[in-house]
C-alpha cells in the first residue's frame, strides 16, 4: 500500500516535472537558421511563380489598381482622401507595410495594417471602418503594401512590441486544436515536404495580402491564419483579435530581412 | 473594382507576332455552389469575349462555369497597322465590360 502510494506520488511528481520542463522549453522545434529561410514563393510551381511575376497576369494587381483609385477618392463626413493627408503613396507609403504590425501611440495598442487603415478612416475621414476582408479594405492594403515591394521586412525595435512578439511566439510553438498541432510542427519541422498538392512552406508573410488560387480571391494574413487554425481543428480567433495580430507580428519578426513581394500569388 | 488589366505592346514592327494579355475582375460564380444557408448561388459568369483590331474581329472566346475567377487570357495576333484594339466581355445578368488599347505599327 505504502509502496503504491509512494509510487503514484513519484509518478505525479515526475509528470509535473516533465510538465515544467515542457513549459520551460516550449521550443522543441528549432527556429529555422537564417541561411535556410525560404520565401513561400520558392515552394510554388513555376507556373504559379510566373503568374506572380508578370504584373499583367497577377490577379492581385486588380486590387492594387482599385486601391490606387480608393487612395485618391474622398470619403466620410470629412470629405478627405488618403492622398489629402499622405500625398503620393508611392513616396509616403514606401516601406510602411514592412514595419507592421506596430504600436499605436494614441490607442496604446498593437495594430496591423488593416487596423491602421480603419483608424485613419474613423479618426481623420469620419468614415465607417471597412469590414474585414471587404474588397475596399483589401484593395487599400494591397496598394499600401505594394509600395514596399522589393524591400526587406524590418525588425521593429519598439520595446513595447516585445511582450506581443513573445505572446505570438508562444502561440506559434504551442499546440492547439483537436489535432493537437503547433504551427511549428508544419512550418519548422516539416517544411518542403508534400502536403496534398503543394509543398509545406516555412510560413513567412512576405506578400500579404495574397491572391490565393484556392480562394480565387485576395485575402489577408488574418484570413490565412484563421484557415490554418481551422485546418488544425482549433477555434479560429476572431478577425481583429489581439491573438491574431500578435501571431502576425511574430511571423513578421521571424521573417525580418526577407524581401516583400506584395501582392503575392499562392496556391 | 477596376475591372480590366490589358497588356498590348505600345509599338510593334509590321508583320510582327504580338502577345495580348487580358485580366478581368469577375467572380465566375459557377451556379453549382450552395451558400451557408443551403440556398443555391445562382450562376454569374462571363460567357463571351471578343477582341477587334481596327474593327475587325481577331479573337473570340466562349467562357464556361469551370473557368476560374478573374479570368486571364493570352493570345497572339500579327501587327498589321497602327490603330486600336478593343476588348469586350459579356455575361450573365447583363454583364458587359470593355477596354481598349492603342498600338503603333512601324
Amino acid at each position: 500500500m505504502n509502496v503504491q502510494v509512494s509510487l503514484s506520488r513519484w509518478l505525479a511528481l515526475t509528470a509535473s516535472l516533465m510538465g515544467v520542463l515542457v513549459i520551460a522549453n516550449p521550443t522543441l522545434s528549432a527556429e529555422i537558421a537564417s541561411a535556410d529561410r525560404r520565401s513561400d514563393y520558392e515552394f510554388m510551381r513555376r507556373d504559379t511563380q510566373a503568374m506572380q511575376d508578370d504584373d499583367a497576369a497577377n490577379p492581385g494587381m486588380l486590387w492594387v489598381l482599385e486601391g490606387e483609385t480608393l487612395w485618391n477618392a474622398r470619403a466620410g463626413e470629412a470629405n478627405k482622401s488618403c492622398a489629402d493627408c499622405h500625398g503620393d503613396a508611392r513616396v509616403s507609403m514606401k516601406g510602411i507595410a514592412s514595419v507592421y504590425p506596430s504600436f499605436d501611440d494614441k490607442r496604446e495598442k498593437l495594430v496591423d495594417l488593416e487596423a491602421r487603415i480603419n483608424i485613419c478612416r474613423t479618426d481623420h475621414q469620419n468614415a465607417k471602418p471597412l469590414p474585414f476582408e471587404s474588397k475596399e479594405l483589401l484593395a487599400l492594403m494591397a496598394y499600401v503594401a505594394r509600395q514596399s515591394n522589393g524591400m526587406p521586412i524590418k525588425s521593429n525595435t519598439d520595446v513595447r512590441l516585445k511582450p506581443h512578439i513573445n505572446a505570438g511566439q508562444r502561440m506559434f510553438y504551442g499546440r492547439q486544436g483537436q489535432l493537437n498541432l503547433s504551427c511549428a510542427q508544419c512550418h519548422e519541422d516539416n517544411w518542403g515536404k508534400q502536403l496534398a498538392g503543394n509543398k509545406v512552406p516555412q510560413g513567412h508573410p512576405t506578400g500579404y495580402p495574397i491572391y490565393r488560387l484556392e480562394w480565387q480571391n485576395l485575402g489577408s494574413l488574418q484570413r490565412r491564419l484563421r484557415t490554418c487554425l481551422s485546418g488544425m481543428r482549433a477555434q479560429p480567433y476572431e478577425y481583429g483579435s489581439v491573438e491574431l495580430i500578435e501571431l502576425e507580428l511574430y511571423l513578421m519578426w521571424r521573417a525580418r530581412g526577407m524581401t516583400m513581394d506584395t501582392p503575392a500569388v499562392r496556391p | 473594382m477596376s475591372s480590366a488589366l490589358i497588356n498590348v505592346p505600345a509599338r510593334a514592327k509590321r508583320g510582327e507576332i504580338i502577345a495580348i494579355k487580358t485580366l478581368i475582375s469577375h467572380l465566375m460564380e459557377t451556379g453549382f455552389r450552395y451558400d451557408s444557408t443551403g440556398v443555391l448561388v445562382p450562376r454569374n459568369i462571363i460567357t463571351d469575349f471578343v477582341c477587334t483590331y481596327n474593327g475587325e474581329e481577331i479573337f473570340r472566346a466562349g467562357f464556361f462555369p469551370a473557368i476560374a475567377a478573374n479570368p486571364f487570357m493570352i493570345f497572339y495576333t500579327v501587327a498589321t497597322e497602327s490603330g486600336t484594339i478593343v476588348f469586350q466581355w459579356a455575361g450573365d445578368n447583363g454583364y458587359s465590360e470593355s477596354a481598349s488599347a492603342k498600338i503603333v505599327v512601324e
